[in-house]
């Protein structure tokens, strides 16, 4: 029901963000969204791409810190306003708590992104509104 | 062929006759050669003139506490009397000379005659023989050569027992590795920072210390470094390391060194006569307390000093040793009195940074500590690299910031700033390790 994030440790350094991007390119990994968060002194750049164990397996042999997490890519119903607040209201209601969120657009249709707290009430929520998640597989086949 | 005598090679002892004197056997010795040691430096005007004026004469030695009436020789001696000005013995008679880099100021010179260099070997050969090193272990001395005493210290002493010993030389760390594996290297000197450096690489190359190589025994010195460091250290490599101190004063390697217990760097007091003084009064501090290492050479021909200041801290604990030897045990350094910072008042070495820093699972062994001024206020940042990205949760990450800082705190008492850096993006060196970086405008 989960896809793989990337969550790569950046530090605050010119240099440093180009580096991972041109790593990814020289071994032909598709990024399909990426976003990148900042505190003081470092940040976190997350990504999901089309092979994210392999990028994995490149960066820990270069010695990036990153690892992967597991997190619910969930396909709107709609392109309307109000779609991605109808997604929040659903999942929150069986009590989940969203620790950071995000939304691209994937073969035209609105996409979110969501971590949350618990795994097991994040699939609960999605078992009982059949809401339509994207899987591993779609996103290896993606064609760029 | 010719070989070397050596001991029972099952002996735990190298030179049991000097290596388990008794305490009145190593006073009776040292009163002997300090005599014979000041008598020595009447060779040299600058020490003769010193010595007159302090009123000491070879026959007024009459107990190892006399040496308090001989005035101290510091750093800048050595410097004003660039380059041979403290040589007790004429040019011709020295065969080796030692440089200091001389970046903090003019270098210094030490002179060695042939006599001295035999020495010396002898000395780290007593040391690596009491961490259980013997003819058959294979030594890699991955310390730098030239002017760097680690280098042929090291080298010489190793073949003073008559191990295969490989002149590897710091950096270029895959061949340093091919060699450990191809040449079954059992035993490694290197500075502790290149182990760790070298330990990355390691699992980089996919090498397994414990499965790949025969390594047993590490000599790491010539870097301060906390017992926590040590111990991660021997972790990591499946391996014993042995504190070793020396400088190039003294001779370089060779003048403390742990035995076995590790507790504690046995100062051989045949060779030196070992004081810890305040460094503020200068005078003598009980056992057990720290202060700074004063040292004075007993059997150097080419440039023996009297009461030489090391700057370096640390405290004498203890006179015995359940290995045999009495030589008095010396606790790890704590730094160096000039390594101090003082941070709005307070003192702070970069050893008790490490140590704390240590004690973080998530952290890997590189830091590095800058000191800047803002608004008039003195500030530690402490950057430290991340073992692995454990999470993707900024909160925690946060929150092992905000641990280590507090951790920090209870030690220093000042509040640093703490920032997580990836793994490898501090600088790495293979020499000695930066950690203190000072950018404070308003000084110190």
């Amino acid at each position: 029901m989960t896809i793989k994030q990337l969550s790569i440790f950046i530090e605050n350094r010119s240099g440093a963000l180009l580096r991972i991007l041109e790593m990814l390119r020289d071994n032909g990994i598709s990024i399909i969204v990426s976003t990148l968060g900042d505190t003081d002194g470092f940040g976190i750049y997350r990504i999901i791409c089309n092979d994210p164990e392999r990028a994995f397996r490149l960066l820990r042999d270069k010695n990036i810190s990153a690892t992967i997490t597991n997190v619910y890519a969930i396909r709107l119903a709609s392109n309307q306003p109000g779609a991605a607040a109808e997604i929040v209201r659903l999942v929150t209601q069986v009590g989940v708590e969203i620790k950071y969120m995000y939304s691209f657009l994937f073969g035209g249709c609105g996409i979110v992104v969501i971590r949350p707290d618990s795994p097991d009430k994040a699939e609960e929520a999605i078992m009982l509104n059949q809401l339509d998640y994207i899987t591993e597989n779609e996103l290896k086949k993606i064609d760029l | 062929m010719y070989r070397r005598p050596l001991p029972d090679w099952k002996s735990e002892y190298l030179d049991p006759e000097r290596e388990t004197m008794s305490r009145t056997e190593i006073a009776a010795l040292q009163v002997d050669r300090l005599r014979a040691t000041v008598a020595h430096c009447m060779n040299n005007p600058v020490y003769k003139e010193r010595l007159e004026r302090a009123g000491v004469s070879p026959e007024s030695i009459t107990c190892v506490d006399d040496i308090r009436r001989i005035p101290f020789t510091t750093k800048q001696d050595l410097r004003d009397t660039y380059p041979f000005g403290l040589a007790s013995v004429p040019l011709t008679e020295c065969v080796r000379l030692h440089s200091s880099s001389g970046t903090t100021g003019n270098p210094t010179v030490i002179l060695h005659t042939q006599k001295d260099l035999d020495e010396w070997a002898n000395q780290v050969a007593r040391n690596l023989w009491m961490v259980g090193l013997r003819p058959d272990d294979v030594f890699q001395n991955s310390s730098g050569y030239g002017m760097f005493t680690g280098g042929l210290g090291f080298q010489y002493g190793a073949e003073r027992i008559g191990m295969l010993t490989i002149p590897a030389a710091a950096g270029n760390s895959l061949r340093q590795i091919k060699f450990m594996t191809d040449f079954g290297t059992t035993a490694v000197h290197a500075v502790p920072s290149y182990v760790t450096r070298l330990h990355e690489v390691m699992v980089e190359q996919g090498i397994d210390p414990r499965r790949d190589t025969k390594l047993r025994v590490l000599a790491i010195g010539a870097e301060p470094h906390s017992e926590e460091q040590r111990q991660r250290i021997e972790e990591m490599m499946g391996v014993k390391a042995y504190n070793s101190f020396g400088m190039s004063e003294m001779c370089g390697p060779g003048v403390g060194f742990e035995c076995k217990e590790q507790n504690g760097l046995h100062f051989w007091e045949d060779y030196y006569i070992v004081e810890i003084v305040d460094p503020e009064t200068l005078e003598p501090v009980p056992d057990g307390e720290i202060g700074e290492l004063v040292l004075t050479t007993l059997n150097r021909e080419a440039m023996p000093l009297l009461r030489y200041r090391t700057r370096d801290l640390t405290r004498v604990l203890g006179r015995s040793c359940p290995c045999g030897r009495n030589h008095v045990r010396i606790d790890r350094m704590r730094g160096r009195s000039d390594d101090m910072m003082v941070l709005r008042g307070v003192n702070i070495f970069p050893i008790q940074i490490e140590k704390i820093l240590m004690q973080f699972k998530e952290l890997a062994n590189n830091y590095l500590i800058t000191l800047t001024t803002d608004e008039n206020n003195d500030n530690m940042t402490v950057e430290v690299e991340l073992e692995q990205l454990f999470t993707d949760d900024y909160q925690r990450l946060t929150a092992l910031q905000k641990s280590i800082t507090r951790a920090l705190k209870d030690e220093i008492l000042l509040t640093p700033i703490v920032k997580l850096v990836p793994k490898g993006t501090l600088p790495v060196s293979e020499g000695k390790a930066v950690r203190v970086v000072d950018k404070r405008t308003v000084y110190k």
